[in-house]
């Protein structure tokens, strides 16, 4: 059942955890088929037995993405504050340090410009090992500097989403984000440049209703859950089963909310292609005609 | 019905109530001595509202009795004319939206509605919108464009309704769509939070030029509850946490949120 998975996934494991030090084996969290580590990680992070898709390292995704040695990062220039002093079970400030010495890097994002198909784009890629991906003032100011910088070098966006939501810990502030990172949008917008989203596992809160599902194109990864609310916080308010697949990629193609749901391996080609027919419409080919008829 | 904190305040007011019947009833004339008592009840009033927990002022933000939008706007506005409907699916009771007179200038309208009893809470979802709530909204953002209108938007929701059908039909797809809508437009728009500010759904008619907030109303990116669940591990911490996510009117000043 749908519901189960979710479950199952929220309790980290050592082997569901792609930072920690690697066994040999692994247990397929969808299917439960022994598999070699090196073979997950060589199947771009998909069971070589069911096609299960895993959560992905934000380097795999750019590996993955990016054409050869193109990568080259914008973020990393900012440092997360703690404007609310905010205790829980953890202060904010220790957690982020935690966050930051796992994954190396001060908040949960990486942004960059790269090729994919020799096409210019500029890369938003969430990383979800970091505080759930959370969106705080760090995620939401790299997302709106990342857009308004593709927009200034004519570059395409293509943004990979994976967040838990908000940012509690940064309060309101984690609110403002979501306005910020639409707003931000609008500078592509107005230059005609495209905006590829692809909804990975999971993809939730106030990062589905904001940037993530703006896209003029939007992807899904297959079984990705992509909800404004959780489940479970779903099922407590409807006192209700929730139906099989809701909130999954595959259901959201039905209710009409996605482009299409794109296998991990065919994600590059098929972000390539959009790519290529949202620019080569009729002002670009008049172009070309001009070009050539001035030689 | 008074907030525990309230109470003293309470018997206060009943007993100047009852003063002045007496007065009435006796024909006498205690002028002074309710002039006295009106003045405590001022002191008391203004040092209790000043000196609330941020919980406490979540319970005044959300508390039943306290003005709801249509109530500012059948008595602040003129003429409130209400507009219904989506154009697509329905017509979704906790938003309201119109057209009304402020002054002399012709303004459009949206305010979320809680009820103002137990009847019109359960019919308007106790101002949980659905996604045909906020395309009410984004049709009338259009109409102020077209007509020069400028937008007045009243927030009070404990958020969008996380509902079945709110999801399937995109709630998180329309919150994205209608903060961009508002903030494409051309009017002068100001958003007030008069109760509660429940995060996504509040931000999708709070993209204004000017932000406010009344004094006890709340603003969050999460409730203190939900807030309080899965950081605390424990619903029943939601005071801890409404006291670190700084969620009331003043902080939102502080944090440079509201205007």
């Amino acid at each position: 059942m749908a519901l189960e998975r979710w479950f199952r996934r929220n309790r980290p494991t050592k082997n569901e955890d792609d930072n920690s030090p690697a066994g040999l084996w692994l247990k397929c969290e969808s299917c439960n088929a022994q598999i070699y580590r090196k073979d997950l990680v060589a199947n771009t992070y998909i069971c070589p037995e069911c096609g299960h898709h895993y959560r992905m390292p934000v380097e795999a995704r750019i590996a993955l993405l990016a054409d050869s040695g193109t990568f080259e990062q914008w973020s990393g220039g900012i440092e997360p504050e703690d404007p609310l002093e905010f205790n829980d079970a953890q202060p904010y400030a220790e957690r982020l340090q935690k966050a930051q010495q796992k994954q190396g890097r001060p908040d949960a994002i990486v942004t960059g410009a790269a090729r994919m198909g020799g096409q210019p784009v500029a890369l938003v890629i969430m990383d979800f090992f970091f505080m759930a991906g959370s969106m705080g003032s760090v995620v939401g100011e790299e997302i709106a500097r990342a857009a308004e910088r593709a927009a200034d070098e004519g570059r395409a966006l293509v943004a990979i989403t994976a967040s838990g939501g908000a940012r509690m810990q940064e309060g309101a502030l984690s609110l403002m984000q979501m306005a910020k990172t639409t707003v931000a949008l609008e500078v592509l917008a107005k230059r005609r440049l495209p905006y590829v989203s692809v909804l990975t596992d999971p993809t939730t809160g106030g990062v589905t209703a904001s940037f993530a599902t703006l896209g003029d194109i939007i992807f899904a990864e297959p079984g990705a859950l992509i909800s404004f609310a959780g489940p479970r916080v779903i099922q407590q308010t409807i006192r209700q089963d929730l139906p099989d697949g809701f909130q999954r990629a595959e259901f959201l193609l039905q209710k009409g909310m996605v482009d299409d749901v794109v296998d991990r391996r065919a994600l590059k080609e098929r972000v390539v292609e959009v790519l290529k027919l949202l620019t080569s419409g009729l002002a670009a080919h008049i172009e070309g005609v001009a070009r050539a008829a001035a030689v | 019905m008074p907030l525990p904190f309230e109470k003293p305040i309470d018997d206060l007011e009943a007993k100047i109530r009852d003063m002045r019947a007496y007065a009435t009833e006796q024909e006498l004339d205690l002028g002074s001595e309710i002039e006295a008592l009106q003045g405590r009840l001022d002191t008391l009033k203004r040092e209790t509202y000043a000196s609330l927990t941020r919980w406490q002022r979540v319970q005044v933000a959300r508390a039943p009795g306290r003005p709801t939008g249509l109530d500012y706007l059948q008595h602040t506005f003129d003429g409130f004319t209400e507009l219904h409907g989506d154009r697509t699916l329905g017509d979704d009771p906790a938003i309201v939206t119109g057209l009304a007179r402020l002054g002399d200038v012709s303004v459009a309208v949206i305010a979320q509605q809680k009820g103002r009893d137990t009847k019109e809470n359960i019919y308007r979802n106790f101002g949980m919108s659905h996604p045909s709530g906020y395309r009410k909204a984004m049709r009338l953002f259009d109409l102020a464009d077209k007509f020069r209108l400028p937008v007045v938007a009243l927030i009070d929701t404990p958020g969008a309704y996380p509902g079945l059908a709110a999801e399937e039909q995109g709630q998180a797809w329309v919150i994205a769509e209608s903060i961009r809508r508002m903030s494409r437009l051309t009017v002068p728009a100001i958003s007030v939070v008069i109760g509660e500010g429940g995060s996504g759904g509040a931000l999708a008619i709070g993209v204004a030029n000017r932000v406010l907030i009344l004094e006890n109303a709340i603003y969050s990116v999460i409730s203190p509850e939900s807030c309080a669940a899965i950081l605390w591990r424990d619903a029943g911490e939601a005071e801890k946490a409404a006291e670190a996510l700084r969620l009331t009117a003043r902080d939102l000043v502080t944090l440079g949120v509201v205007d």
